[in-house]
């Protein structure tokens, strides 16, 4: 399969929509070739408003657009767009529950070269914690595609977590995405891994190699974190033991949201892979997931480590 | 075109009780934020009771005119106005701040009816009224939208993304107000951070610019028709204003800016409103 990165998906997807639904208008804060909002501007230039380099703004104007019955799409890197405006999507996109869609790539450390300032690895936990918020992490093209037009489908805002690096493509077209729904990728019983966005790639890789050391692991692709399916991880700790796996910091994002179910549901061992509290650095995608321990290696270590410790 | 000296009359009548609606809501919540409630009061009423076209008996009508309360905490004014169109009943304005109330401590779209936008982190509003404003645009609509800012609040760095904004996509159909009493919460606007020239600023960033006295109705409904025949560029209405405009005792003092009067004081108030 080829690699595709979630943002050219997302580019694709939204001028595919754009045809379809007249509503969707697309906002950017001059990044528009980089987050792919660009092939919508090309193709429906009345409906693409670029804001400049005013993210505050950026998220204001969508939520005034939304209250006239559009759809918009805004759209930044993900440390801009959640860092910068938070406080905007709070107060003038979540609390009055517009239809906002708030689509941000270069997501977590794989942004590479650009370093820590361009790395946003605190998105997630930024977003769950806002009520009314969607919050959704795609794998790969085809899940965003699907994603895309979810978003575009559900009424309320909706934040979207996309990356720069291109990823491998784990699902076919048939591929069906229900939004809220965990996906039981590979069955296993000795334990769970529990992942979300590029890291689902990452999980499966993982389970190939504990297979070889006879341990046979499930794994779960959690594509929305909130609301995150409860019942999918229930499942998954019939295994006894749970890691989970995200391109974020382990504090807030998929790893916090799975611990919160199961330490309230059902308590197992769970080992967070993550960044552990730290920023990132300049280097290539690759480079950053092993230095940061976010390689496929890392998960099965935690995977070894864990059963051990099983009760 | 002229208005009325009965048009001005009803006006003038209109905003007294505005304005001692602010004065019993404030006292009855025993909060909020009477000073600046009382400095923009004129301005809403020739809105509302004059330019906007509107339909209280359907607040969500697609073709009416927005109006964005920038400066949320401004709510008792706005909520006193949309009472007296008849959007809901007068009653509840005594219900202002109050648990499980439809009138929240700033405007709540989701709760108030007739409220087009929700507001009271300072600096938000122009954002969102230029979203309205692109919308308008978009659909061919002749709807205008109408946003009201504190001079305080043009501190927030947002207002000027926005106001760069609105120039750039000419949004002739929006109209902005700056309610300028002069102060805020921590003193005099230009001894915490000054924004001025606010007109010169305003300007600089390719908008339509007119001075009015904000408590001149005859002088802000010439300044809405002015910028109503202005096109390519959106208009600010630089209102001059004073904070507590109407109490003798709250005019031009910085305390009132987010204290309520107590019963005593309100009765006062009230008194000095009577007519």
């Amino acid at each position: 399969m080829p690699k595709i990165a979630t943002r050219e998906a997302y580019g694709e997807a939204l001028a595919e929509l754009g045809e379809e639904i007249k509503d969707i208008v697309v906002l950017d804060a001059d990044l528009s070739k980089s987050t792919k909002t660009s092939v919508f501007a090309k193709k429906f230039p009345e409906r693409f408003f670029n804001m400049g380099i005013a993210e505050q703004n950026l998220m204001g104007t969508a939520a005034g657009l939304a209250t006239c019955g559009k759809i918009p799409f805004a759209s930044t890197f993900a440390i801009f767009a959640t860092g910068r405006a938070f406080e905007q999507i709070r107060n003038s996109i979540c609390y009055p529950n517009l239809n906002v869609k708030i689509a941000a790539t270069h997501a977590g450390i794989t942004v590479g070269e650009d370093g820590a300032t361009h790395q946003s690895i605190e998105d997630i936990a930024l977003m769950r914690a806002l009520p009314n918020m969607t919050v959704i992490n795609p794998a790969d093209a085809t899940e965003t595609k699907k994603a895309v037009r979810a978003a575009a489908q559900m009424k309320g805002p909706v934040y979207l977590r996309l990356g720069r690096h291109p990823v491998e493509t784990i699902f076919g077209e048939g591929y069906e995405f229900k939004p809220g729904k965990g996906v039981i990728l590979r069955e296993g019983r000795d334990v769970a891994i529990i992942a979300t966005g590029v890291m689902v790639a990452e999980a499966l890789k993982a389970a190939e190699i504990l297979e070889k050391d006879g341990i046979n692991a499930m794994v779960v692709n959690i594509h929305t974190i909130k609301p995150i399916d409860e019942e999918v991880i229930l499942k998954a700790a019939e295994c006894g033991a749970i890691v989970t796996a995200e391109e974020h910091s382990i504090i807030g994002g998929l790893g916090s949201a799975v611990a919160e179910v199961l330490s309230e549901k059902k308590p197992v061992p769970i080992k967070r892979i993550g960044i552990k509290d730290v920023f990132g650095m300049s280097g290539k995608p690759e480079e950053l997931m092993k230095a940061y321990g976010l390689a496929a290696e890392d998960i099965a270590e935690a995977a070894r480590t864990l059963i051990i410790s099983k009760p | 075109m002229p208005v009325s000296k009965e048009k001005l009359e009803e006006l003038t009548k209109a905003a007294r009780r505005v304005r001692r609606h602010i004065i019993e809501m404030t006292a009855e919540a025993g909060s909020g934020h009477p000073g600046g409630s009382l400095s923009c009061a004129d301005i809403l009423v020739a809105l509302y009771f004059h330019e906007m076209k509107i339909d209280p008996k359907n607040p969500n009508w697609p073709d009416r005119d927005r109006f964005v309360l920038s400066k949320g905490h401004a709510a008792p004014t706005l909520y006193a106005v949309l009472a007296e169109k008849g959007y809901f009943p007068k009653e509840e304005l005594k219900t202002l701040r109050k648990i499980n109330s439809i009138l929240q401590g700033h405007p709540d779209m989701k709760k108030t009816p007739g409220v087009d936008m929700t507001t009271g982190s300072l600096g938000q509003g122009l954002s969102a009224a230029n979203g309205m404003a692109l919308a308008g645009k978009l659909d061919g609509k002749s709807y205008r939208v109408y946003v009201l800012l504190g001079d305080g609040e043009l501190e927030e760095g947002q207002v000027w993304e926005a106001a760069m904004a609105a120039a750039h996509y000419k949004l002739d159909n929006l109209t902005a107000f700056v309610d300028h009493n002069g102060l805020q919460i921590d003193g005099p606007i230009n001894q915490v951070m000054s924004p001025e020239i606010i007109q010169d600023k305003f300007r600089a960033f390719g908008w339509h610019v007119i001075d009015v006295d904000g408590h001149d109705f005859e002088d802000i409904l010439q300044a809405i028709e002015e910028a109503k025949s202005t096109k390519g560029r959106p208009t600010v209405i630089v209102a001059r204003t004073v904070k507590g405009k109407g109490v003798p005792y709250m005019e031009n003092q910085v305390d009132w800016h987010g204290k309520a009067p107590s019963r005593e004081q309100a009765e006062e108030a009230l008194k000095a409103l009577e007519g």
